[in-house]
């Protein structure tokens, strides 16, 4: 359904910043918090979350002492391009098991870097099928570590069985204009797949 | 289990860490009435008038953490994740606190545009002109 110019919410007024988000995703040790420090300041970020023992019944009948809680560290950055543009960095969580985590840092993100390692390369295969799952626009950085020898990235987009259409690149995240490139190369490709997406018409 | 606040606060030490655990700080509560979970980049803002002292007049079931929240509200718009960093408090109890503040009207919230719902492209272009300067 097509919604007129006129009938969107009123552009804000300039006091209040515009906010977007991006993600740093990757395998274990791939480099997703040098990448976000190397253009900002990293924050931690901390969630409690409670988990019940695995094989435990859940119904559990004694009470708060017998569930086990865990936080989970995440790092995050803040990049304020503008007084009222806002862009922040969200490393996601190193472990498997908190995946479920995932959603509420995804929830409406612009897009996300997937940092890979050619020496471990299916570190990454679990994060391209979520952000393709989820229609995430995404890039593929292959992370430069010294000593390693550089790969073609066609044959990394290969071995992820990419879309065409999804920019994979080499960047050493320590590198500051490195870093800055990829993350311009994921915005580019948001932007792409917004204009296609508006030049689709609207199904109802 | 209850946390008197005033009690925490003879035993706390900073070397220590903090003795009560955070969720007493919401007395117990891990979710809001109000909370649809509040993004992680919702942006806290305070009413200009807001001042820690005048608010404390008014509501005194404010705690110290809400009163910290709207010092830094205060100064600039500012987002959930930079409030748990900032106070060092998990997420979760950061998201009840300012639900607290919001059903009070002592701040309000901006809530993050989804990318699909942004008006053009021109914000797009403006992030990466500002990614390319930095």
């Amino acid at each position: 359904m097509a919604i007129a110019r006129s009938d969107r919410r009123p552009v804000p007024p300039a006091a209040e910043p515009v906010a977007l988000k991006l993600l740093v995703a990757g395998g274990f040790g791939v480099g997703k918090t040098t990448l976000v420090g190397t253009v900002s300041e990293i924050r931690p970020l901390r969630t409690e979350e409670t988990l019940s023992e695995l094989g435990r019944p859940v119904d559990d009948i004694h009470g708060v002492e017998a569930k086990r809680t865990t936080t989970v560290a995440m790092d995050f950055g803040r990049i304020t391009l503008r007084e009222d543009l806002v862009l922040y960095l969200f490393g996601t969580p190193g472990q498997d098991r908190f995946w479920f985590l995932w959603d509420e840092l995804a929830q409406g993100a612009l897009g996300a870097v997937v940092l890979a390692d050619t020496r471990r390369l299916a570190d990454c295969f679990a994060a391209v099928d979520y952000f393709e799952r989820r229609g995430i626009p995404f890039a593929v950085a292959v992370n430069c570590f010294d000593g390693v020898q550089l790969h073609d990235p066609e044959s990394v987009r290969d071995a992820l069985d990419l879309d065409p259409g999804v920019p994979v690149v080499l960047c050493d995240a320590r590198e500051r204009d490195s870093a800055k490139d990829v993350l311009i190369t994921v915005v580019e490709h948001a932007a792409r797949v917004a204009a296609e997406l508006r030049r689709t018409p609207a199904r109802t | 289990m209850s946390a008197d606040t005033s009690d925490a606060d003879q035993w706390y030490d900073a070397a220590a860490g903090p003795v009560v655990r955070p969720y007493a700080m919401t007395r117990g509560r891990t979710s809001h009435a109000a909370d649809a979970k509040i993004d992680l980049i919702a942006l806290v803002m305070c009413r200009p008038d807001a001042d820690g002292d005048t608010v404390l007049d008014d509501d005194h079931s404010l705690s110290p953490e809400h009163l910290d929240i709207i010092d830094i509200c205060r100064r600039q718009a500012t987002s959930v994740a930079e409030l748990a960093a900032d106070l060092d408090l998990p997420v979760g109890v950061v998201r009840v606190l300012v639900c607290d503040l919001l059903v009070a009207a002592h701040v309000y919230i901006h809530k993050p545009v989804a990318p699909a719902e942004l008006p053009d492209e021109s914000i797009l272009r403006d992030v990466i002109n500002g990614l390319r300067a930095l």
